[in-house]
């Protein structure tokens, strides 16, 4: 692993994870083992993260790996997104939430009435220089 | 309401003094109860879930709790495909006659029971009682007496190959299906799956949402005695536990599912592992293109396409097909989109149980939560708030209801707002030059469910329907769900078709007897 598991985002982060959100994370891997998202489009509970014990969702060339959440006494969580979602998404940081809800396709947190939910922030300059988006047009940071 | 036809909006007239505001279900006055408690439902009788327990379910009216529900494993869903096959024995071989009158007479007990219906389902949804009584169940109604025609018309094929040999082409159904439905139109989403799987003549597990698991079951209770045992089995449950079981299960012959594409993926992963075909219904993010000659007068016309840029407050936003992104033409641009304005602001907002309310409650506080997120990063991206942009309160006992106000944003297309669904009242909005302009924005999207165009030319109308990528697009026109018209998605928004008559292609295998009537051999040995 080149990235190290300390507390903080490594320097190249994209996504992170917050307390809530990490409790129910070690509190889900108790149960399901190592675990993984995929972020969702489209209706109903879609624009969501979907969280998987690893294994469950087969993970494609169409997908890309945008980050790796570091969790104390958890295995490193991947979080993964569709290329042609990312397009659209690559400008921004990701925070993984933890809200009160219920029903998220088939992500296992739902029977503990709770939902993992994406904040979002734009990526500052240094952000933007660090991925190679700095020249890139179409957004307003 | 523009989205029932001439038909529905006769029954719905049945009711004399109907009041304009609905009583809370269970309180004094009220059309209708729900039970404290809902079992799953297997081989034609209500049984506790396996392992025993419940979860229980808010209204996002209030937020309180009103009944709990199954909370269905493995282990249910096993019996309910088990008892399905048991049934299929029987009901595979009923006639499309016997099919047609029982689908018939579930409309005919629906329509008698309209406001029964439309009451539970608003206490569910949270969606104004306004909709789900013009729209949502007298749809349902129809669609049950659709595919009961579609049945009794359809038939099979005979070819003669030459004057000896003849091929004969059967439908058949598939058997067990199962089918897992969303939460935005409970009753509803449930019946455009029911009715032409019945209709062909296959037993169903039908798994409700997890948030709206309820109403399908005051439905039930209506039409009960009128299917055989097993012949539709309903699992409650979550997603992880009894969607994923049921999805994966090797003894289904079919999946149908309505939700987001990660979802939809693991779905089709598990249909592959089975080998079994797959409809999915995605979602979008439709275009709803203004072209300038829509302002050229300022009649009838003009009056029809406010509202057709109102209609993405239509169930909070809560629709696969919500025209969440407004291109309007430069040209008329600013005139328009304050006449627009104009009109988003008479979106009435309240109690979901008043006639009157044109917009409701969210369906639940994950979804809240959503559309407040996307709020958030559509201000971080620049884009301009014209309208609403909060959460609602409403007061009183509404207070711990889940409501948005009807927003707009105006932005570019490349914002994430215009890009992703965000399964609420927010509009993005933007113009465009030209008509080549219009179609490039329409088509710059990974979803390809619904569109709008909107034009007082037929030429230029038909030319940029057929241009856009999407499987419905409404000309002059908005969500209209007749159950004659087929609906489903191109790129991302899915795989297969919903309502029409295609729609039991679906649900039937394809029988073929080869029949040779020559009295010799071949000639080969």
């Amino acid at each position: 692993m080149s990235e190290s598991p300390a507390e903080g985002a490594p320097a190249l982060s994209r996504v992170d994870v917050t307390g809530a959100a990490a409790d129910m994370l070690r509190h889900l891997a108790a149960t399901y083992g190592q675990l993984m998202f995929h972020q969702s489009g489209g209706c109903c509970d879609g624009s969501s993260p979907m969280c998987y014990p690893v294994g469950m969702f087969r993970v494609g060339a169409s997908d890309i790996l945008i980050g790796t959440l570091h969790v104390d006494g958890m295995y490193p969580v991947e979080v993964y997104m569709s290329r042609s979602q990312f397009e659209y998404w690559k400008y921004t940081f990701l925070t993984i939430d933890l809200v009160d809800g219920r029903g998220s396709g088939f992500s296992i947190e739902a029977p503990e009435g709770k939902r993992f939910m994406i904040r979002s922030r734009l990526l500052d300059d240094s952000e933007l220089e660090a991925f190679g988006l700095a020249t890139h047009g179409g957004v307003t940071a | 309401m523009t989205i029932i036809d001439r038909d529905t909006e006769q029954q719905q007239a049945a009711p004399a003094a109907a009041p304009s505001v609905y009583a809370n279900p269970g309180t004094a006055g009220a059309v209708m109860s729900f039970k404290p408690r809902y079992d799953n439902y297997i081989g034609g009788e209500y049984v506790p879930p396996a392992n025993g327990q419940y979860f229980q379910n808010p209204t996002p009216i209030t937020g309180q709790i009103f009944t709990e529900v199954a909370r269905g494993t493995a282990a249910d869903v096993d019996r309910a495909v088990e008892a399905g096959w048991k049934a299929f024995e029987t009901w595979g071989k009923t006639s499309v006659a016997e099919r047609a009158v029982i689908l018939n007479k579930i409309a005919d007990r629906m329509e008698a029971n309209l406001e029964l219906l439309a009451v539970a389902e608003t206490w569910e949804n949270g969606k104004p009682v306004r909709e789900t009584l013009a729209a949502d169940i007298p749809l349902a109604i129809d669609h049950f007496r659709y595919f009961a025609g579609c049945i009794r018309a359809q038939e099979g094929g005979i070819s003669e190959l030459d004057n000896d040999t003849v091929a004969y082409h059967f439908h058949e159904p598939l058997g067990v299906v199962g089918q897992i439905i969303p939460w935005n139109f409970p009753i509803l989403m449930a019946v455009w799956k029911l009715a032409p799987a019945l209709a062909a003549g296959n037993c169903i597990v039908l798994k409700p949402a997890e948030q709206t698991p309820a109403s399908i079951h005051v439905w039930l209770q209506l039409i009960e005695d009128l299917l055989p045992a097993g012949v539709l089995n309903i699992v409650n449950g979550f997603g992880i536990e009894a969607g994923a079981p049921l999805a994966s299960h090797p003894k289904i012959r079919k999946i149908a599912f309505t939700g987001e594409t990660t979802t939809g993926r693991l779905i089709m992963q598990y249909a592959s592992e089975n080998l079994i075909p797959v409809t999915l219904e995605l979602g979008g993010k439709s275009p709803n293109v203004f072209f300038a000659d829509v302002a050229d007068e300022k009649d009838s016309f003009y009056d029809k396409a406010l509202e057709g840029f109102t209609f993405f407050a239509l169930n909070q936003g809560e629709v696969c097909t919500c025209p969440s992104r407004a291109l309007v033409q430069r040209s008329i641009y600013d005139g328009f989109v304050a006449d627009g304005l104009e009109r988003v602001k008479k979106v009435k907002q309240g109690n979901p149980l008043d006639v009157s309310t044109m917009i409701g409650a969210q369906a639940s506080n994950d979804q809240l939560e959503k559309i407040l997120s996307y709020m958030d990063i559509g201000k971080q991206e620049g884009a301009k708030l014209l309208i609403g942009g909060e959460r609602a309160d409403l007061g009183g006992e509404l207070s711990g209801g889940f409501y948005v106000q009807p927003t707009v944003f105006e932005g570019q297309n490349s914002m994430r707002i215009f890009q992703e669904e965000i399964f609420g009242p927010v509009l993005a909005l933007t113009s465009f030059d030209d008509y080549d302009d219009a179609i490039s924005l329409a088509n710059d999207t990974l979803y390809g469910l619904g569109a709008g165009v909107w034009s007082r030319s037929g030429s230029q109308l038909y030319r940029a329907g057929r241009a856009i990528q999407a499987g419905r697009v409404w000309s002059n026109t908005y969500h209209q769900y007749p159950a004659h018209a087929a609906f489903g998605g191109y790129k991302q928004s899915g795989i297969g078709r919903e309502n029409h008559r295609m729609m039991l292609d679906h649900y039937q295998q394809t029988k073929n007897l080869l029949v040779s009537y020559a009295d010799g051999p071949m000639g080969f040995f």
